[in-house]
């Protein structure tokens, strides 16, 4: 019933009479056409964060209106269709993948019992811990020609040069898709286990008793219901695999992201690299498209969540093998042979400085990706709920696209974030130098400030996706009681929303957090002075091509993030028992 | 090998202390801050700015980034920049600062004096402080007649033997750059076709990559700077030690222009809020202390003369250097960056 009625104007009702009160501005503007449900401030205060968010974009896309054609057509004549051939081939190894992989491991670890099991709900969490460009570096490494795997079966079957034998290449695009599809699948994982535990029993029983199997019930109840949350998770994942440089790079493997590099500062021409982003961003809005109209109208809401939890399958031989392989697998591959690796790589010739540094190294980081984590949250909190809350269209799409940070390659986040602050910053010192006399300086540009700025940009779709998801299994019929019951809009969000959004909100700044301890273009661009991060300790070592040293940096920063992972992990599981 | 290295560093930190006590009174004190963005990210330089600021009392705020994105960011902080100081290590991203106006021409005696001609800006927008030769490294017990010059490397005879890192990456262009200067278009053109023809695997990683490539036998060339080697030659890890034993290293186009060279390098911002103590510094890395610390912490060579490159640079001997302006490779990038797409090497 919410949102359909006609505009308050002859209601009667207190009920009636309360919610138009509420929200005068909007009933008397909208000319009689449907409610709108959103307060005007929460619509005003939507407009302007998500503007906000997206103009670092606007500004490097500004460039687009001034097209120099040559560079484009050089481009299209010479890296284009390898670009687009990785690219394609990039969306589809991590998307199978991480759907794939997090989908199953979610439903083993939720419905079924085998050795393990419950082990395995944070185990798989792991490789979250593990940024891209470092699992990149620890398997390079590893599986080199010159690498300690290739010698050693070189010296065991007297083989000299490489044309002896033959050994799996995964220098190209392939195998950079399977090693970040590794690191990325927990996304997919979080969410979808989220999604399966909010599933209430009674759906899935109901459907077992209609006739349908464990799988049937599997692929015609569970799956459907969890597929917000899913397509949100692989959306992540694929956002944050196209925006990836570093590996790429290492790997030589040409993406958008390695050209928009290129031509923008190997060709200088700012011009051919935002079209090329642009057509980066082209792709992943067709991404969603594809996926909300795949959704269609269906909306998987349910009431009485966690009422009572299902059973859950006990396995037995080999089907308990099975899954126990299925789950051990991808934290091995993903957690465990890596972090051994950068392991080797710390005791042949770890960084010098890092016992004396760590502890300022590891508060920077872990003070941004607090305030980060905060931040973030409390921002997809207003934006989930103003489009849960409006029918306009506009508003909706605009919130949409301003998430779209996260699939822009994090460098061009952050000159685009360092543009708009500038210009900011010495607009304002202009007036205070005109009116009073006084310099102001720069009063954002080069702070923390700044810094977080830049993360709200790169990083509102991950807490956005994990808190609309959560708000999407809430049933409106919910909102409306509230509403009835005389609660405001900010009102139901604390009261109503929030404990049943527990689960999502603690995700979302979760895998914030671990982001931004990772994150590193943008920290590295626009922090202040003097102002160094485990990440930033890395990216020195690795760039000097110091990959033993750099380890022990990438072991620090595994560390710290496991710690907020097995918390927050024990903080999700106290609120399930408690249910 | 720990005894050498702290042997050798007791040496040095001695080596400093004497030519920063002479050099003392060049220098005036200065109380103060310099504020520095940097891309150079090499540990050994913090003794290089600890060193500064004992002899002048300036205390040293850095932000290290990629050249390119410091300049993105001096130039939309603008007028108001905290900047005082932009050092690259390489000629092409200087090039970049002054034509987006970012630097300020600095009058210094002491910098005309003892920085070659060819190693700065005509202007005086910018200084070289060391200089990275880029050679050609081989396995010295598999290859006997190695190449002896940059377009021998795209022979027929070292078809699938050469390694390089990506195109993508700034000395490869500037190191293109130089031969486009030296050859025209199309003969570089040609070259590069060739040279990407020969890799004995598309491109990636970094220098040391390819040189422990060569060691393990992947391929038997590799294009890299000396310090990479002097790296592994000087490292504690006895397998790094290893792999550099197995190479030697050719200077190229001694008969002919001599072996291409770049610079690490800087100059002062053009809003430097601090102008007297940026020109201090740059002052400071042409002095012979400073020249010390670029040669052996980071192996590189020293730019100015009479200042002696490490004994491990010493053995591989003389060299003849190309004297192309830095200047003129670095305004080729781009156009070498498109003659590499072109010639398919990645």
């Amino acid at each position: 019933m919410h949102g359909r009625e006609p505009a308050a104007a002859g209601a009667s009702s207190p009920v009636a009479m309360g919610i138009a009160r509420a929200n005068p501005a909007l009933a008397a503007s909208r000319r009689g056409r449907r409610r709108s449900g959103a307060p005007f401030l929460l619509v005003v205060a939507t407009t302007l964060v998500a503007g906000l968010v997206l103009l670092p974009i606007l500004s490097v896309a500004s460039s687009l209106f001034s097209p120099r054609t040559e560079v484009m057509a050089h481009l299209a004549s010479t890296i284009l269709p390898d670009l687009l051939a990785n690219t394609g081939i990039l969306v589809l190894v991590v998307g199978l993948g991480t759907s794939s992989i997090g989908v199953v491991s979610a439903w083993l670890v939720t419905q079924c019992r085998f050795p393990f099991s419950r082990a395995f709900v944070w185990l798989l969490l792991l490789p979250l811990a593990i940024p891209g460009y470092i699992i990149g570096y620890a398997y390079a490494d590893f599986l080199a020609f010159a690498g300690p795997l290739q010698t050693s079966l070189r010296t065991l079957f007297g083989w000299t040069s490489p044309r002896d034998y033959w050994f799996p290449d995964v220098y190209n695009v392939w195998g950079v898709s399977v090693m970040l599809t590794m690191v990325l699948y927990p996304y997919v994982y979080l969410l979808a286990r989220a999604a399966f535990l909010e599933q209430t029993a009674n759906a899935f029983d109901a459907s077992r008793a209609l006739g349908h199997g464990p799988w049937s019930a599997f692929a015609r109840v569970a799956l459907p219901l969890a597929r917000p949350a899913i397509a949100a998770g692989v959306a992540l994942a694929l956002m944050e695999a196209l925006a990836d440089f570093g590996t790429m790079q290492y790997y030589g493997v040409r993406t958008f992201t390695t050209a928009i590099y290129r031509t923008w500062f190997g060709m200088g021409d700012q011009t051919a690299a935002a079209q090329l982003a642009t057509g980066l961003l082209v792709f992943v809005l067709v991404l969603i498209a594809l996926e909300l109209h795949a959704r269609g109208a269906q909306r998987y809401t349910q009431v009485g969540r966690g009422a009572r939890k299902s059973p859950a399958f006990r396995l037995r031989g080999w089907r308990a093998v099975l899954a126990f392989l299925a789950c051990a697998l991808p934290v091995v591959a993903g957690f465990v042979a890596p972090v051994l690796i950068l392991i080797r790589l710390h005791l042949i010739g770890g960084d010098p400085f890092m016992s004396e540094r760590f502890w300022r190294y590891a508060a920077n980081s872990l003070t941004l990706a607090a305030f980060a984590a905060v931040l973030l949250v409390g921002v997809a909190i207003l934006l989930a709920y103003a489009t849960r809350l409006s029918r306009a269209k506009p508003l909706r799409a605009l919130v949409r696209v301003s998430t779209i940070g996260y699939a822009v390659p994090g460098t061009v986040v952050a000159v685009g974030v360092l543009a708009p602050l500038g210009a900011f910053d010495n607009a304002v010192d202009g007036v205070f130098r005109e009116t009073f006399g006084v310099s102001t300086g720069l009063l954002l540009s080069g702070t923390v400030v700044a810094v977080l700025f830049a993360y709200l940009v790169r990083f509102l779709a991950i807490a956005y996706g994990s808190v609309e998801a959560g708000f999407l299994k809430i049933p409106r019929t919910m909102d409306d009681a509230a509403r009835m019951l005389g609660e405001k809009p900010g009102g139901v969000v604390a009261h109503v929303h929030a404990p049943l959004l527990r689960g999502s909100l603690i995700t979302a700044a979760l895998i914030v957090f671990v982001d931004v301890l990772k994150e590193l273009p943008a920290t590295l661009i626009v922090r202040p002075f003097n102002f160094d991060t485990l990440a930033v300790r890395v990216y020195q070592l690795a760039s000097d091509e110091r990959l033993a040293q750099a380890a022990t940096g990438a072991l620090a920063i595994v560390a710290v993030g496991i710690i907020p992972v097995l918390l927050l992990m024990r903080m999700i599981a106290k609120g399930e028992g408690a249910r | 090998m720990s005894n050498a290295s702290h042997a050798r560093r007791t040496l040095l930190l001695g080596t400093v202390l004497a030519a920063g006590l002479v050099g003392v009174p060049t220098l005036a004190a200065a109380q103060g801050e310099l504020n520095l963005y940097s891309s150079r990210h090499y540990d050994t330089d913090e003794a290089l700015y600890e060193n500064f600021t004992e002899q002048t009392g300036i205390t040293i705020n850095r932000i290290e980034a990629g050249a390119d994105e410091l300049i993105e960011r001096m130039i939309a902080e603008g007028a108001n920049s905290p900047a005082d100081v932009l050092l690259t290590v390489d000629a092409g991203r200087l090039e970049r600062a002054q034509q987006a106006g970012l630097f300020q021409p600095v009058d210094s005696e002491v910098l005309e004096e003892r920085v070659p001609d060819y190693l700065q800006d005509p202007e005086n927008f910018w200084f070289g402080f060391s200089k990275r030769a880029r050679v050609i490294m081989y396995a010295c017990d598999r290859v006997e007649n190695p190449p002896q010059t940059y377009e021998a490397l795209a022979d027929d005879e070292w078809e699938g033997r050469v390694l390089s890192r990506s195109s993508t990456n700034i000395y490869s262009q500037s190191l293109t750059g130089s031969i486009l200067a030296a050859l025209g278009p199309e003969a570089t053109e040609e070259w590069a076709r060739g040279l990407a023809e020969n890799f004995a695997r598309e491109p990636r990683g970094g220098d040391t990559d390819q040189i422990r490539a060569v060691a393990a036998g992947e391929g038997d060339l590799a294009i890299s700077n000396t310090y990479y080697l002097g790296n592994l030659i000087r490292s504690e890890n006895p397998e790094d030690r290893a792999v550099a034993e197995q190479i030697c290293v050719v200077f190229p186009n001694q008969d002919g222009r001599g072996t291409h060279v770049n610079i690490s390098g800087g100059g002062v911002a053009a809003n430097a809020p601090n102008p007297e103590a940026a020109k201090l510094f740059l002052e400071y890395l042409a002095s012979d202390s400073a020249q010390a610390y670029f040669a052996e912490g980071n192996s590189e060579y020293p730019v100015v003369e009479g200042v002696a490159a490490p004994e491990w640079i010493q053995t591989l001997g003389e060299f003849q250097e190309d004297d192309l302006s830095a200047e003129t490779f670095a305004q080729n990038n781009a156009d070498a960056l498109m003659i590499m797409d072109r010639a398919g090497w990645k």
